[in-house]
Formats: C-alpha cells, sequence, structure tokens
C-alpha cells in the first residue's frame, strides 16, 4: 500500500513538472513568437506592398484623403480672410471647439474663480504683512519717475486688455444674461476693437521692462534662500534680498517669458498686417494653435497678475509706495529688500531731502 | 416639418459652377464672398471627383458653439441662421466649421473683419420675411416661398439636391440602386452624425 502511494504520488509530481514545463513553454512562446516578423523584415514588407498595390480599395483611399483634410482644386479662391476654399474638409476645427469650450472657457474660468477665492482665503487667514517697527519717515527712493511710468503704462493696458479679453470669451455666459444679447454684442464689439488695436502697444511694455529691469532679476543664491524661507509672506521670517526679491523676479520673468514670449507673440501673430509684413500663410489650423495659446497663457498670466496685485495693496503694507510715490519707507526697506537698502543707505538724505520738497514726509 | 439638408452627388457634379453663380446672384452676396464653392479632387486625373459645398447646417453646428455674442439659432426646418446684427466678425466660425462656410466681406485695419456671411438655405435671417432689409443683410427667402436653394434648383445635373434629409435621401437611394455603386453621402457624417 506504501509503495503504492509512494508510486502513485511520484508520478503525480512527475506530472505536476510537466504540466508547469508546458505552461512556462506556452507562455514564453506567446511572447516570443508574434516578435519573429522582425527577424524577417523584407519579407513583412513585400506582403504590405503587395496587399497596398492589390488589394487596396482605391474608393475607399480617395475619401480618406478627403477626410483627413486633403486638398483639392477650387476655381472659387476667397479673399485674404476667406482661404483654404480647396480644402473640402477643416479637420482640426472640432478639437479647437473642444479645446477652447471645454479646456479655456470652462476649465479655464474656474480656475481664474479659485485663484480669487484663494487669494481671499490667504488674505482672511494672513491679513495684511505689518511693519515691525514704526516708520521713522526716512524714506529711500525705490522706482524712478520713469520707471513707474513704465509700470503703469503696462499696468493701464494689462487691466484693458484683460477686461476686453475676458469679456470675448465668458461674455457669451456671464455678461449675455446682465446685457442682453444686444447689449452684449455692442460691447464685444467694442472689446474685440480695443483689444486688437492695443494689444500690440502693451507688448512695447514688457519689451522696455526686459530691457531696463533685466539687471535687477538676475537670478542667484539669495533667491533660493528666499523661497525656502516662504519669502516673508508664509510664515514670518524676513529672509535676505536684493533690489527686487525672489518673488519680484519670479514675477518678472514671468511677464517676459510667459506674457511677452506666448501671450504677445500668439497675439502678435493672429494680427493681419503682422501676418503679412512676415509672409506668415494664414491657415485655420495656424490660427487655431496661436488662439489656444494666447487664451490659455494670457489666463495663467491673469491669474498670477491677481496675486501681483494682491501683495503691492493688501498684502504688504507700505508696499504701494514704491510704484505710487516711488520711494518706500526706510523701515520697509530693510523689512523686504535688506541687502539693497544696506546699498542704498547712504542716499537716505537725498531722498529724504526730495521726497521733504514735494512735502510728504511724514511721521 | 421637415429637416432641411444638402447632398451633393460626386458622381454627377461636372463641376461647372453654376451653383456659385445662381448662389451669388440670387442673394447679392458681398465682394469677395462666395457662399458656396465647388471644389475638385484629383484634378485632370481618372476618376476626379467635384463637390459643391456650402453650409452643411450641421446639427450640432460648431460654428454656433464658439460664437462668442452667440448670434446663430436653427429654424424648425432644421437651418443654421445667425443674426448680422449681433456678429463682430471676430473669426471663430470659420475656424471651428468642418467645411469652411464662413465668409468674410472685407479685411479693416487691424485684422478685423467684417460681418460673417454665409449660406442660408436661401432662407433669409432673423429681420421680418421678404423686407428689403432682410434681403440686403441675408439675400433672398426663398424658403417662406415655399421654394428650394437656388443652387440645387439650376443644378443641371441634379447633383446638388436640396430639401427634407428623408427625401433627398431617398432620391439619392434609387440612383445608387440603379448605378449599382456605393453611396457617397459626402459631408453627412460630420454634419448629421445622429441623422
Amino acid at each position: 500500500m506504501a509503495t503504492q502511494n509512494n508510486f502513485t504520488s511520484a508520478v503525480r509530481s512527475k506530472r505536476a513538472r510537466r504540466m508547469t514545463l508546458a505552461m512556462a513553454f506556452i507562455l514564453v512562446s506567446a511572447l516570443i513568437l508574434p516578435t519573429t516578423g522582425y527577424l524577417f523584415p523584407d519579407l513583412q514588407l513585400t506582403a504590405q506592398a503587395q496587399q497596398a498595390t492589390g488589394d487596396a480599395n482605391t474608393r475607399s483611399d480617395f475619401w480618406r484623403v478627403v477626410r483627413e483634410g486633403g486638398a483639392g482644386y477650387s476655381s472659387v479662391t476667397g479673399s485674404a480672410t476667406n482661404l483654404e476654399t480647396n480644402t473640402l474638409y477643416n479637420i482640426t476645427g472640432q478639437n479647437w471647439r473642444q479645446i477652447r469650450n471645454g479646456l479655456i472657457a470652462n476649465y479655464g474660468g474656474w480656475f481664474l474663480f479659485l485663484v480669487l477665492l484663494a487669494i481671499i482665503a490667504f488674505y482672511s487667514l494672513r491679513g495684511r504683512i505689518e511693519l515691525d517697527q514704526p516708520e521713522s519717515g526716512v524714506r529711500v527712493a525705490r522706482w524712478t519717475f520713469w520707471e513707474r511710468s513704465l509700470h503703469w503704462y503696462t499696468a493701464t493696458l494689462f487691466i484693458a486688455l484683460s477686461i476686453t479679453g475676458l469679456s470675448l470669451l465668458f461674455g457669451r455666459v456671464l455678461l449675455i444674461p446682465l446685457l442682453g444679447p444686444e447689449g452684449f454684442s455692442f460691447w464685444a464689439g467694442i472689446s474685440i476693437n480695443i483689444h486688437n488695436t492695443a494689444g500690440p502697444f502693451f507688448a512695447i511694455g514688457p519689451l522696455l521692462m526686459f530691457i531696463f529691469w533685466l539687471r535687477h532679476n538676475i537670478p542667484n543664491a539669495t533667491d533660493v534662500a528666499w523661497f525656502f524661507k516662504g519669502g516673508g509672506i508664509v510664515g514670518r521670517q524676513h529672509p535676505s534680498a536684493g533690489k527686487a526679491n525672489g518673488g519680484e523676479k519670479v514675477w518678472f520673468w514671468i511677464v517676459i517669458l510667459l506674457g511677452l514670449g506666448a501671450v504677445c507673440f500668439s497675439g502678435f501673430a493672429l494680427i493681419g498686417w503682422v501676418q503679412e509684413y512676415f509672409g506668415v500663410e494664414f491657415t485655420r489650423a495656424y490660427a487655431q494653435l496661436m488662439h489656444v495659446v494666447h487664451a490659455a497663457c494670457a489666463l495663467l498670466w491673469i491669474a498670477i497678475f491677481i496675486g501681483h496685485v494682491y501683495i503691492g495693496t493688501i498684502g504688504s503694507a507700505g508696499s504701494l509706495d514704491a510704484m505710487t510715490k516711488g520711494h518706500v519707507s526706510a523701515e520697509w526697506a530693510k523689512q523686504h529688500h535688506d541687502i539693497w537698502y544696506e546699498e542704498v543707505k547712504d542716499a537716505d538724505t537725498q531722498a529724504q531731502s526730495g521726497s521733504t520738497m514735494e512735502g510728504e514726509t511724514t511721521a | 416639418m421637415a429637416r432641411m439638408k444638402f447632398l451633393c452627388d460626386a458622381e454627377r457634379c461636372i463641376e461647372c459652377n453654376s451653383c456659385v453663380t445662381a448662389c451669388k446672384n440670387e442673394n447679392e452676396v458681398p465682394w469677395g464672398v462666395n457662399r458656396r464653392r465647388v471644389v475638385v479632387l484629383g484634378d485632370g486625373e481618372p476618376g476626379e471627383k467635384s463637390i459643391s459645398v456650402a453650409c452643411m447646417h450641421c446639427t450640432d453646428a460648431p460654428c454656433a458653439a464658439v460664437c462668442p455674442v452667440d448670434c446663430f439659432y436653427t429654424t424648425d426646418d432644421g437651418i443654421v441662421l445667425h443674426d448680422k446684427d449681433l456678429c463682430i466678425g471676430c473669426g471663430y466660425c470659420f475656424y471651428a466649421c468642418p467645411f469652411g462656410a464662413p465668409q468674410y466681406p472685407q479685411e479693416q485695419a487691424f485684422g478685423v473683419r467684417g460681418k460673417m456671411d454665409k449660406c442660408t438655405f436661401c432662407a433669409g435671417g432673423p429681420l421680418p420675411d421678404n423686407t428689403d432689409a432682410e434681403y440686403t443683410k441675408y439675400g433672398r427667402n426663398r424658403i417662406s416661398e415655399g421654394k428650394l436653394p437656388l443652387c440645387a434648383e439650376m443644378c443641371a445635373t441634379k447633383a446638388l439636391i436640396a430639401g427634407d434629409g428623408d427625401t433627398i435621401a431617398d432620391i439619392y437611394r434609387e440612383r445608387v440602386l440603379q448605378r449599382g455603386t456605393r453611396p457617397q453621402t459626402w459631408g453627412w457624417e460630420t454634419a448629421y452624425p445622429s441623422g
């Protein structure tokens, strides 16, 4: 009995081993065999070529080309704005519609709304960043008249372009219920003209900022430390900073790269006379791409701009003076830009006497 | 209610451009604008095909979806029309349209287009039917007179047929059966995906 048991168990284990091996063999073969085609690429190509010439449905190929946006000939040629008359299908149109109405107009709108909410929430939690020491009346010159003019020129046009651009994007949902179809159409007509006219003038602002403020905005190790300490915005520390702190430098490079590089560039690319000047062939695919870049990057820019406005006005005490009056209190300079203050404090007297002449020296 | 559609029979169209001319004359369309055009595929090669194309009056019209001022509307007959008094000439409908139907009369300074113009299925616009004002802005309103679009009525080979979708599909089906060819209802799968 025992021998028989031993015998059957031996048979069983042998069978199990064979089964395992067989399964492994099947598995490995299933993985490897389909790849053998790569060993004979010539054979495969010949087979495909035969299929293409012999069995292909030329009629379906013909209409496939049309469906994929292939062009033909049309005696109706159209004017400068009525192009691509020889193309039957505008195949990128539906994609553009989905990106424009979904990603940009829907998610973009909620994104802006959430950014506003986040800033309100932050303000109610953190409140205004006050000065640690009372103002002594000593003032330090920060931005010249020319620099402030450049700032407010850019800011005014930025706001005008934002309002008109946002009106065109969200007006259908938000403004038609308020103004009615005729009222909104009137405003949209004004908006599109302001937007197209002011756009090129606006671009001059960031361009001049790049030229005149680049020297203040070269990133260095101090900026890294500034960010690690939360920039004095998060937490109660006062990290060191030169004339421009890490946050200001990031905002500068956002204006240059995202603003000038993406938003202004794509805006220019959509203007008729710019296309004519640079000999750009206007196609719908080109216009769709530029429009998506323009709208998406502009929304992001506006979101960051809201943060810039917050920290420059209600977010931090004494900051607005720098761009309105052109000078700041010595206490503000010490607290927010200590390295820069050390550089310019010798010029204090001059700044002070300057502000005295303007009658602005107050305790 | 009918569901108005265009159907161009590629086996019949001979690129005579009569539909283009008929449309331009009947509707007195602005300079530089052609509401309809004929596209030849494989021009000069054996098996070339011609297709007359204008606004297909889509069921889910992309132009209406992207319009910032919401100036499009669909009539009870399924015809997509727009209000030129609301249009601001932004060009978005042209970016979105699968058929390249929207046209603009002129390019003004700073790339501003004139008000968009497109095929109305000879159904005029939102202004009162058969008034001078409607004719000047949108062209003839033949539908209100019980007539079909002139492009299709004028078509010598009856390649371009217009009318209720079911009726013209029946006409086309008969042709296909008689010819023994396969159907090619060009543009229908894009314009009327749900029938």
